[in-house]
């Protein structure tokens, strides 16, 4: 099963990568670009068919590897 | 005294630690990740490079490595170690110390020499330093020390902050900041101050002829601090 797996960083922690994005797409003319934050994205294939038990597993790697809770959250999608 | 650096696959300043420590009269040996026991040592170094090349974030993958069980039951009973730069970054990492290392604020892999200023030498490290400034050099892309506001609170009531970013005078301030840490930190102790992680690179400056010599002063205060 595979489950997915966005992480960003946390409101108020600076992203100068999404910031400088941010820049180019308004200098670019994308005008109406307000905020850019950069983020990852990963794709995790569990053997597992249990839906919720493949999900706590991912839940435990998020937490100890996956995403540093000091600056990051995760969202299991 | 004896001393083990560690070697990560990335790891690529190992050997001048090694030139180093062998220099100012550690008995060092190098030490694979993939050994599960460390021989007995006073001192472990984790050394500067781009560990498993930096992937996921600085530090991550080598917090996780076989050795790293044996550097978290050193630092628990009390054993000195010391990372630097990529270092300091696992060491964070691992939960030994505090907070994280960002990207520079500025987007740009910074290389050059800077001065620190030594805030506390209550500890192995420091103590009876000569100098209460350094000139040491730094080469990092993810240097922006990063922690929470109740964290910057502990690492300052319980005199944690070992090294901040300053001039060559002492002042610390933006102008002084390469990278954006939060107050100009530059490294940091945990709480027994035996764990110690820091950006700069002492190793590279233990020559009078071709950098400086205040790493050699940072090298020889381990020493004489351990007789």
């Amino acid at each position: 099963m595979k489950i997915k797996v966005i992480v960003t960083l946390k409101n108020g922690v600076l992203d100068p990568q999404g910031k400088a994005i941010l820049q180019t797409l308004n200098g670019m003319n994308f005008r109406n670009v307000e905020d850019v934050r950069q983020g990852k994205y990963f794709e995790i294939e569990v053997k597992e068919k249990d839906e919720k038990k493949a999900k706590s597993l991912v839940d435990d790697m998020c937490k100890k590897l996956l995403a540093n809770l000091v600056i990051e959250d995760y969202k299991i999608v | 005294m004896k001393s083990s650096v560690i070697i990560f696959p990335g790891s690529n300043c190992d050997r001048d630690m090694d030139v180093a420590l062998k220099k100012f009269g550690f008995k060092n040996q190098m030490v694979w990740h993939n050994d599960q026991s460390i021989p007995k040592s006073d001192l472990i170094v984790l050394p500067g490079g781009f560990s498993y090349g930096d992937y996921l974030r600085c530090g991550s993958i080598a917090s996780k490595s076989k050795i790293i069980k044996s550097v978290i039951d050193f630092a628990n009973s009390g054993g000195l170690v010391l990372g630097i730069c990529n270092g300091f970054q696992i060491l964070t990492e691992t939960g030994l110390l505090n907070g994280i290392l960002q990207q520079n604020k500025f987007l740009n892999f910074i290389c050059s020499n800077i001065f620190v200023k030594v805030k506390d030498k209550q500890n192995k490290y420091f103590k009876d330093l000569k100098k209460n400034v350094l000139e040491l050099h730094i080469a990092h892309n993810e240097g922006n020390y990063f922690c929470s506001d109740d964290e910057l609170k502990s690492l300052e009531d319980n005199n944690q902050i070992a090294v901040t970013y300053c001039g060559e005078d002492g002042t610390e301030n933006e102008t002084t900041n390469p990278n954006g840490a939060i107050k100009n930190i530059a490294g940091i102790f945990n709480k027994n101050k035996n764990v110690l992680g820091m950006m700069p690179h002492p190793e590279r400056m233990i020559d009078k002829y071709l950098s400086g010599e205040d790493g050699s002063l940072f090298f020889k205060n381990i020493l004489d601090n351990f007789k």
